[in-house]
């Protein structure tokens, strides 16, 4: 879905979890998130630690959607 | 007394009779012997190998520390002295594919002992490792298990006992890309002539030498003016208004959803839930946030970081769902994207 939306011409940021399989169906800005059933959560947090990590997420996220790239990249730490 | 071919198992949890997904994080275990469809196996294999050990691992676990997961499952391996190794089949479970090919790669590489797991065609494992290892072509659920288990078997066999392999459609595994010299009965220009002839004449016939397909897309520029940006949010992790009034299946999914989120600042329990069935729903459906971030994406509007989020957001279930099907439901979505601005997607996977 990745690649099909960004054919059409929009940018798309993938958060996901196993970055390997994002490369294969050929994402090209990449996020890693914390695990397969809670990307963007983590049950083992209080909800406002939870939201502040979601928040970053997002926020790198959107600063891969800013950045200017060559191929697929993944955007770590 | 006979020498039997020693043969160890990779399974995951759910083959290898821990649990559901309940226990998906279950770390690198071995048992001694076989396992689950290891039976199967060593019907099929009789008094030629013996499956000494299975080694079992849950599928969230290794894919998310799969450099951990490999050293793990690799010196349990090592530990039963394998001349074999056999994974799976994960059929188009994609956690279990990627696991798969992983452990058979790095057996073959690391430990120098022939691998070989099986798959069907659109698992992602397949493009990820098809070209290191043999996969088996499979059907797409455990139905399949009888046929998958009889090819590897027949194939791992072989591979053990260093025997000359036929070609990919003939040994029953997906060609990996490698082009071996042959003696052949006719010349070139005459196959490639009998091969013109029967595409004039519409028949089917197999190329010699299939070309390679890329399909990458290039990547957009980036947004210039985020604080001025359209953005929307799509999913393919399920989360759905609740009691999905779309009737969005949870496996193989054949449909998407649209769903109106103007003026909605924050997702709950009650009034949305996952219709993920391919990993633990219990953390989306305490918080759907952990899967669709709409609570900080309304904060980041609210601030100005965003110019303003689009209205709806889509999602569909990206478990076993076929390309062709994806494929189809993002033609859509951009179709509607573009013809109402929109600038930037955040798409987010379970």
């Amino acid at each position: 879905m990745a690649k099909e939306i960004e054919r059409a011409g929009i940018p798309v940021v993938h958060v996901c979890t196993i970055v390997p399989i994002s490369r294969t169906v050929g994402a090209n800005r990449i996020v890693p998130a914390v695990a397969i059933p809670h990307p963007l959560g983590d049950p083992g947090k209080s909800r406002d630690e939870e939201k502040t990590l979601r928040r970053r997420l997002v926020e790198k996220a959107l600063r891969a959607l800013q950045t200017r790239i060559e191929g697929q990249t993944v955007f770590g730490d | 007394m006979e020498t039997r071919i020693r043969a160890v198992h990779y399974l995951n949890q759910f083959f290898g009779r821990i649990g559901g997904e309940d226990r998906a994080h279950t770390e690198p275990l071995s048992r001694d012997g076989a396992v689950g469809p290891g039976l199967l196996f060593q019907q099929i294999f009789g008094r030629e190998v013996e499956i000494v050990g299975t080694i079992i691992c849950g599928d969230n676990y290794f894919n998310e520390h799969m450099g951990q997961a490999t050293d793990a499952l690799l010196s349990l391996i090592k530990g039963y002295e394998p001349e074999v190794v056999l994974a799976g089949p994960a059929f188009n479970a994609g956690r279990y594919g990627v696991a798969c090919g992983a452990v058979c790669e790095a057996v073959t590489r690391e430990l120098g002992i022939p691998a070989v797991t099986g798959m069907f065609r659109e698992n992602p494992g397949v493009e990820m490792f098809r070209s290191l290892v043999y996969i088996v072509e499979t059907g797409g659920s455990a139905l399949g298990m009888q046929d998958a288990a009889k090819t590897m078997a027949g194939l791992a066999v072989k591979l053990a006992k260093g025997e000359p392999l036929g070609s990919p459609a003939e040994e029953g595994y997906l060609a990996r890309g490698i082009r071996k010299n042959i003696f052949a009965s006719e010349r070139g220009a005459a196959r490639a002539v009998a091969m013109l002839l029967r595409k004039l004449e519409g028949e089917p016939y197999t190329t010699e030498y299939p070309m390679p397909a890329f399909d990458r897309v290039a990547p957009m520029p980036p947004i210039e003016r985020l604080g001025e940006a359209t953005i929307a949010l799509v999913t393919s992790g399920g989360i759905v208004p609740k009691g999905n009034p779309d009737h969005i299946e949870s496996s193989s999914a054949s449909r998407y959803g649209k769903y109106d989120i103007s003026g909605i600042m924050s997702l709950s329990p009650q009034s949305h839930e996952t219709a993920h069935g391919g990993d633990d729903p219990t953390y989306a459906n305490e918080d759907p946030h952990r899967v669709l971030p709409l609570d900080v994406v309304r904060d980041l509007e609210r601030e100005g970081v965003i110019g303003r989020l689009y209205p709806y957001y889509y999602a569909t279930v990206g478990n076993g769902t076929s390309v062709a099907n994806a494929r189809e439901f993002a033609r859509e979505i951009a179709g509607e994207l573009v013809r109402d601005g929109v600038q930037a997607v955040i798409l987010s996977s379970t």
